[in-house]
């Protein structure tokens, strides 16, 4: 569960102080798809930053689970991402020359888990994000764009975090591969009940989610039940490869 | 990370590129070579001086005229050269150190010595019959000179078999056969076994004659130049060392051990000596080679850097999923260790087949010994260390975010 209470971030650079966040509060309950929506300098991936655990406020409280994380050190952040958040990138970030075994088990070497049981999760993790097995021991530079973003929403899923972060997650993909990424995000909320938290400026991408919170300059404008949402739809025989 | 985690992950990024990965390794590797085959030459030639020095006899103590240079000491007093050992000096010693095994008076110069139509110029020897047991001379066939010979003033000579081959052709049986020194005829009866070693100053190319026998038809008076006394065991050396020089002060009159006109050395010293030139000499070779090593460590930290800017987003990632300072610090430092372990590994191997090469190919003799292999990988884990720390200090400090968006 997360709990914002005026939250703000404010750069220094020199002399000049920009406010990127200027005093943001909001909750996200377990199990909810919320969509955080804004035009490129709202301040939306600041605010995912800190909800992610990358970086901290400048003033405010963030409960994540019940736990203040507003004024953790380097060391502690890296603890609570190890183990209660999952990033999914615009840009994947997968280890080019490794498997995709490897890379969605990349996580659980940090956490120390043994070898058995890191393959174990890795190929629950797999069959979430929906990867069909016959790639699961490709190198990740032979899939398609769709592969790789499944991947690496396997490898946020392998360490069974409180939250998702997906960070313009179709950016880089095209309409009918985003529609299967955003599939596999509503079939992990629904069926899994995983917390999922889409950051996106397309309103199209947004209106998939179940709530969007509205960000301008660095100020909720809206916060509201998505009324009309979409359900992805899938075109599987289309797929490239 | 659990440890064999860490390897394997180091390993995967290491073989990412095998080509920048070998390169890099073989400049730890010509390092690590050249300074285990540089350093075992050194130590060749150390412990072939040193067997040269021992072979010239064990526990031994050499007594020379002339004094050690000291204040207001004259150059006329140059050592080997002055006349102020005696007969008498030598007699004093056989009586009164008790401690020596054996004391061998000497009197050597070179001549032209001839046998049927072949001539040498080679050193002759006046010497008594402990001569063999003081300075480890073998007899090959034959006999030695005896007390008897030395009595009698015997016209009698051992030659070695350096002597005998230039005068008699290889491997001749000369016993019985005579040789002229300085117009007076000796006829021999034995020769030395070969102690090896070559030039001025071998052991083989010798003609021992009786001490007296010298002193009356070669040298003309009773003067030595040296006298060498085989001390029981080490530990009683510098007794005898302390005996001789009372003895010889007393004799010769001189209140001022500082003007002695003599010199006792210590068989020990010349090897101390000879150590601390090899020594030096190794030193100066490994640290010649030890240049191509930190040329070789600059080589890795600069294949470090090269990697951790080409990685950032790795790292970046790396840490969004929830990787601390210390295990990007951590996994960098092992890729560089590893890297020059490795180097070092082969290094050791290619520096020991080289000093096989030397010593095969140019009769060198080369020593590898544990130390310089233990030394040498302490060196490669070493310069891993230190050249790793900085790029790993470096990729440990990228701050996630910024590493994430790095194009």
């Amino acid at each position: 569960m997360i709990e914002c209470k005026n939250i703000t971030k404010t750069y220094k650079n020199g002399e000049t102080e920009t406010d990127v966040l200027k005093g943001i509060s909001f909750t996200i309950n377990d199990g909810e798809y919320v969509a955080i929506m804004g035009p490129s300098g709202s301040g939306k991936s600041t605010l995912m930053h800190i909800l992610g655990a990358l970086d901290s406020p400048t003033s405010g409280t963030y409960f994540l689970d019940g736990r203040d994380v507003s004024k953790l050190s380097d060391d502690e952040l890296a603890d609570v991402r190890k183990n209660k958040i999952g990033f999914v990138f615009q840009s994947f970030n997968l280890l080019s020359r490794a498997t995709v075994m490897r890379n969605v088990t990349l996580p659980l070497l940090y956490s120390e888990v043994p070898k058995q049981k890191r393959e174990m999760l890795a190929k629950d993790a797999l069959t979430s994000a929906g990867l069909e097995e016959g790639r699961w021991n490709h190198l990740s530079n032979q899939l398609s764009g769709g592969q790789m973003q499944r991947v690496a929403i396997a490898r946020a899923l392998v360490n069974n975090p409180s939250i998702i972060f997906a960070d313009e997650p179709t950016g880089n993909l095209d309409s009918k591969t985003g529609e299967i990424v955003l599939d596999t995000f509503q079939k992990l909320n629904e069926h899994h009940a995983h917390t999922i938290v889409l950051i996106t400026h397309e309103r199209y991408v947004a209106e998939h989610a179940d709530r969007i919170i509205h960000i301008q300059d660095g100020l909720i404008i809206e916060d509201k039940e998505n009324s009309a949402k979409r359900v992805a739809t899938l075109h599987h025989t289309h797929e490239t490869t | 990370m659990k440890l064999p985690d860490l390897l394997s992950e180091t390993y995967s990024s290491l073989t990412v590129n095998k080509v920048r990965t070998g390169l890099t390794m073989l400049g730890i590797v010509i390092g690590i070579g050249s300074v285990i085959a540089m350093v075992s030459i050194g130590q060749g030639a150390q412990s072939s001086i040193e067997s040269k020095i021992q072979s010239i006899g064990s526990n031994l103590l050499i007594v020379t005229p002339g004094a050690q240079r000291g204040p207001g000491v004259q150059i006329s007093e140059g050592r080997g050269t002055a006349q102020t050992l005696t007969q008498e000096d030598a007699d004093a010693i056989i009586k009164e150190v008790d401690l020596a095994k054996a004391v061998a008076p000497e009197i050597s110069r070179r001549y032209q010595v001839t046998a049927k139509g072949t001539n040498t110029n080679t050193q002759v020897v006046g010497t008594v019959a402990s001569y063999p047991t003081v300075r480890n001379v073998e007899v090959d066939s034959g006999t030695f000179i005896s007390d008897q010979n030395v009595k009698s003033l015997s016209r009698v000579a051992v030659i070695g078999p350096t002597t005998r081959d230039d005068l008699f052709g290889t491997d001749s049986d000369p016993i019985g056969q005579t040789i002229r020194i300085n117009k007076v005829d000796f006829k021999i009866i034995g020769v030395t076994k070969a102690k090896g070693g070559s030039g001025f100053g071998s052991q083989d190319d010798m003609v021992f004659v009786p001490l007296s026998t010298a002193q009356r038809y070669l040298a003309g008076d009773t003067y030595v130049t040296s006298i060498s006394i085989a001390a029981e065991d080490a530990n009683s050396m510098s007794a005898i060392q302390q005996q001789i020089t009372d003895i010889l002060l007393e004799r010769h009159n001189i209140k001022d051990p500082t003007k002695a006109d003599f010199s006792v050395i210590n068989q020990a010293d010349i090897v101390a000596t000879a150590s601390s030139v090899t020594g030096i000499f190794t030193i100066l070779l490994g640290a010649i080679a030890g240049i191509s090593l930190l040329v070789g460590g600059i080589g890795i930290m600069n294949m470090m850097l090269t990697t951790v800017t080409e990685r950032t987003r790795e790292i970046g990632l790396r840490k969004a999923i929830g990787a601390k300072k210390k295990d990007i610090s951590t996994q960098f430092l092992a890729e560089s260790i590893m890297l020059t372990f490795l180097g070092g590994l082969i290094g050791v191997l290619f520096g020991w087949f080289f000093a096989w090469l030397i010593s095969t190919f140019a009769s060198i003799t080369t020593t590898v010994s544990t130390t310089s292999v233990m030394l040498a990988f302490g060196v490669s884990a070493a310069i891993g260390i230190i050249f790793g720390y900085y790029p790993a200090r470096r990729a440990a400090k990228l701050n996630p975010i910024e590493a994430l968006r790095y194009e």
